[in-house]
C-alpha cells in the first residue's frame, strides 16, 4: 500500500530529477549532429584507431594512451599494433605522442593542436563529429577553410581528399532594427572527395568512437563490473532486510 | 571424539576471550563504550527513513577518507604533473579509476546525505532545545565539508578547478580593507598557481579530515548525552519502564545496527549505479571542463561551481553589489546556525506544527532547489530576477521564523512516539 508520506517522498524525488533534467536540456548553444557511435562496435574502434593513426597524429598526440592498451582493448595481437598502428621508434608501452614539438606547433598553426586523449569527454561525441563535417572554403583564412563549429578554427581540412571541398550558405533577413543578418542554411559540396558522403560519415563516425574510447579506455570494463557488483548488493540486501525483520518482530 | 571434544574447544576459546576482554577492561573502557553508545544506548523505536542519513553520513565520511589514501598514493601536488598524474590513476593504476570514481562520486553523496540529514533536522525540530551545540557542531561539519570539498576538487588540476578555484578565491578579495593582503595569504602568490596547489593538498588531506573527524566524534558525543530526537519530537527519557530504561527506546545495537546495515547497503546499490554507469552524472559530478588541463589564458564557456554550492553561488550572484553579495553569501550560511534560538515553537515535530511552519518550510526547500538550478545556468536577465526573488524568500524564512513559529497553532503531542509494529 502507498501511504501519503511515500507519494510525497515520491514527488519530492520527481520535483529534483524533474528540474535536474530541465537543467540538462537547457545547456550548450550551438546544435550539433547526432555522432551514434558506439564504443562497444570493435570493428569501429579498429577502423577509428587507424584513421586517427593515419589523419589526426600527424599533429595530434594522445599523450595518456599507450599502444598496448589500445591493442588489449581493442583485441589486435601486439604484431598487428606495432604493423599497423605505430611509427618506428616507439615501443609497445610507450603512449601515443607525436614528433611536432609544442613550439613549432605554435609557430606553424598559432595554437598549438591539442592533445585528443580526453578531447571526447571534453566537448563530447557529437561536437567533433559536426567540428569533422563543418569545414567549408573560406578565402579569407590562411588554411582556405573556416568551421561554422569553432569559427576561426587554426586546423586546416586535413580530411577534404575524403570529403571533398564544401561552402556554406546563408540566407540574409532583416532584424527589427533593419540590419542585415547572416544565418547558416546549409553546406553545398564544391568539389568531389574521394569518399560519397556516406561513406565519410561513417569514417568520422568510426574516428570518433575512437576518441571516445580513448578518453576513458576503462569505460566497457566499468559497465560490466557494474553489473556484477549490483546483482551482488541486491543479494546482500534480501539478507540484510531479512535480518532487520527478524531483530525487528520483537519490537512492539 | 571429536563431537565432544568440540563444545570444550570453543569454551576454553571463549573463556581466554572474556579474559583477554577483562584485561582490556581494567586498562581501557572497552566495553564500557560499547555499551554507552551502542548495546546500552536507548534510540527512540520511531525513526523513519529521514533517519538513515545521518548513518550514511558516517559511511561516505569512511569511504572518503578510505578512497583517498589510495588516491594520494598516485597522485602529484604540482601544477605541471597534477592533471597527468590523474590521469595516470585513470589508466595505468590497477583498480585506479574505480578508486577515483568512488571519491568523486564520493563527494556528491556526501552533500547529498548531509543535505537530507539536514532537512530531517528542519521537519523534526531536531536543533531544539537540548540539542542546539549538537546542531552547531552539525553545521561546524558542514562549513569544514564545503571547504574540504572546495579544496579537493582543485586538486585535479583541471580547467574548471582552476576557475573555480580563481573565483572562489577572489571573493575572500572583495572584503573591505583586509580583502587584497587576505587573498595573497590563502593564495601564497599572486595568482593561483603550484603554491596554492600544494597548500591547498596539505588542507585536503591533512588539516581538513582531521577537523572533520574531531568534530564528528564531538556531534556523536553530543547526541548520545542528550539522546536523539525522532519524527514525533516526544522525550522518550520521560516515560521510563520498570527497568529504567525508556519504555519507548530501543537498544541500538542491535536493533539499528542491523536495520541501518540493510540502508546502507540499499545506498551502496544507488551509489554503485552512479560509480559504474554514470561517473560524470551528465556532467554535474564530474563536469566536462575540467577534462582538459588548467589553462589560465582559457575561461570556460560557464564557470559554475559543483551543484552542491550552487545555491548560495545563485544569492552571490543575485546581489548587485559585490562585497555585500559576499556578505550575503555568508550570512546564508550563518543564519542555518541560528536556527535553536531563531525557531519559538513549543513543539518540536512537523507532525504537530501548523500551516504557519509548514508553508514556509516547504516553500524554503522548494526555493533552496530552485537557487541551485539557477547557480547553474549561464545568468540572464530573468534569470537574475528570479534568483533575488529566491534570495529574498531564502532570508525572509529566517527573518521572520521567530514571528510565524510563535503564532503557529500547533496540535497537542502525544505522551508516547506513534510506532505501528509489523
Amino acid at each position: 500500500m502507498l501511504t501519503n508520506k511515500k507519494l510525497k517522498l515520491a514527488a519530492i524525488a520527481a520535483g529534483i530529477l524533474g528540474i535536474a533534467s530541465f537543467a540538462h536540456a537547457s545547456g550548450g548553444g550551438h546544435k550539433f549532429l547526432s555522432a551514434n557511435n558506439d564504443v562497444a562496435n570493435q570493428a569501429s574502434l579498429q577502423r577509428g584507431a587507424r584513421n586517427f593513426v593515419n589523419y589526426c597524429m600527424g599533429c595530434h598526440s594522445a599523450q595518456y594512451v599507450r599502444y598496448n592498451r589500445v591493442g588489449a582493448d581493442l583485441g589486435l595481437t601486439e604484431q598487428q599494433v606495432i604493423d599497423n598502428l605505430m611509427f618506428t621508434g616507439v615501443r609497445p608501452s610507450d603512449t601515443m605522442q607525436i614528433a611536432m614539438t609544442r613550439d613549432d606547433a605554435k609557430r606553424w598553426f598559432g595554437n598549438p593542436p591539442p592533445d585528443l586523449s580526453l578531447i571526447a569527454r571534453n566537448k563530447g561525441p557529437d561536437y567533433i563529429f559536426t567540428f569533422l563535417k563543418s569545414f567549408y572554403v573560406d578565402p579569407s583564412r590562411p588554411t582556405g577553410v573556416n568551421n561554422t563549429v569553432l569559427v576561426g578554427a587554426a586546423m586546416p581540412h586535413v580530411l577534404a581528399d575524403l570529403q571533398g571541398l564544401q561552402t556554406a550558405s546563408y540566407e540574409g533577413h532583416a532584424d527589427a532594427e533593419g540590419n542585415m543578418q547572416k544565418q547558416f542554411k546549409g553546406f553545398e559540396p564544391l568539389t568531389k572527395g574521394s569518399m560519397t558522403a556516406d561513406e565519410y560519415d561513417g569514417f568520422v563516425r568510426d574516428t570518433v568512437n575512437f576518441l571516445e574510447y580513448i578518453a576513458e579506455p576503462v569505460q566497457m570494463k566499468r559497465r560490466n563490473l557494474g553489473i556484477g557488483v549490483i546483482f551482488f548488493l541486491l543479494v546482500f540486501f534480501g539478507f540484510a532486510y531479512a535480518l532487520k525483520k527478524e531483530y525487528w518482530k520483537d519490537v512492539k | 571424539m571429536s563431537t565432544a571434544s568440540q563444545p570444550d574447544f570453543f569454551d576454553r576459546v571463549g573463556s581466554r576471550m572474556s579474559a583477554l576482554g577483562a584485561w582490556i577492561d581494567a586498562r581501557f573502557p572497552m566495553t564500557k563504550m560499547w555499551k554507552e553508545h551502542a548495546s546500552e544506548y536507548y534510540a527512540p523505536k520511531n525513526f523513519n527513513f529521514w533517519y538513515y542519513f545521518g548513518v550514511l553520513s558516517l559511511v561516505v565520511l569512511v569511504i572518503q577518507l578510505v578512497s583517498g589514501i589510495f588516491l594520494t598514493m598516485n597522485y602529484k601536488p604540482s601544477a605541471e604533473h597534477a592533471f597527468a598524474s590523474v590521469e595516470y590513476i585513470m589508466r595505468d593504476v590497477e583498480w585506479g579509476w574505480l578508486i577515483r570514481y568512488i571519491h568523486s562520486t564520493g563527494a556528491s553523496a556526501f552533500f547529498v546525505v548531509v543535505y537530507l540529514h539536514m532537512f530531517r533536522g528542519l521537519l523534526y525540530g531536531s536543533y531544539k532545545n537540548p540539542r542546539e551545540l549538537l546542531w552547531i557542531f552539525g553545521m561546524l561539519i558542514y562549513l569544514v565539508l564545503m571547504a574540504e570539498a572546495f579544496m579537493g576538487y582543485v586538486l585535479p588540476w583541471g580547467n574548471m578547478s582552476y576557475w573555480g578555484a580563481q573565483v572562489i578565491v577572489n571573493l575572500i578579495g572583495a572584503l573591505p580593507y583586509v580583502g587584497g593582503a587576505l587573498v595573497e595569504w590563502v593564495r601564497g602568490d599572486y595568482f593561483i598557481s603550484d603554491v596554492t596547489l600544494n597548500r591547498f593538498f596539505a588542507l585536503h588531506v591533512v588539516a581538513l579530515p582531521l577537523a572533520l573527524i574531531f568534530l564528528v566524534v564531538a556531534h556523536i558525543l553530543a547526541l548520545h548525552e542528550v539522546g536523539s530526537n525522532n519524527p514525533d519530537g516526544v522525550d522518550i527519557k520521560k516515560l521510563k519502564g520498570s527497568n529504567g530504561h525508556p519504555v519507548d527506546g530501543i537498544p541500538f545495537h542491535p536493533y539499528y545496527t542491523v536495520k541501518d546495515l540493510a540502508g546502507i547497503v540499499f545506498f551502496l546499490i544507488l551509489f554503485s549505479f552512479v560509480i559504474f554507469f554514470a561517473p560524470e552524472m551528465g556532467g554535474y559530478f564530474l563536469e566536462h571542463a575540467n577534462f582538459t588541463k588548467a589553462d589560465p589564458l582559457v575561461t570556460p564557456d560557464n564557470i559554475a561551481p559543483v551543484w552542491y554550492f550552487t545555491p548560495f553561488y545563485a544569492i552571490l550572484r543575485a546581489v548587485p553589489h559585490q562585497v555585500l553579495g559576499v556578505f550575503a553569501m555568508g550570512l546564508a550560511v550563518v543564519a542555518l546556525f541560528l536556527l535553536p534560538w531563531l525557531d519559538r515553537s513549543k513543539v518540536k515535530s512537523v507532525r504537530y506544527r501548523g500551516w504557519l511552519f509548514k508553508i514556509p518550510l516547504f516553500v524554503f526547500a522548494a526555493n533552496f532547489l530552485m537557487l541551485g538550478y539557477l547557480g547553474l545556468q549561464h545568468p540572464t536577465p530573468q534569470l537574475t530576477m528570479l534568483s533575488r526573488v529566491g534570495t529574498i524568500i531564502y532570508f525572509l524564512f529566517f527573518i521572520l521564523m521567530p514571528w510565524y513559529t510563535s503564532i503557529d497553532k500547533t496540535k497537542p503531542v502525544p505522551e508516547r512516539v506513534t510506532y505501528n509494529a509489523h
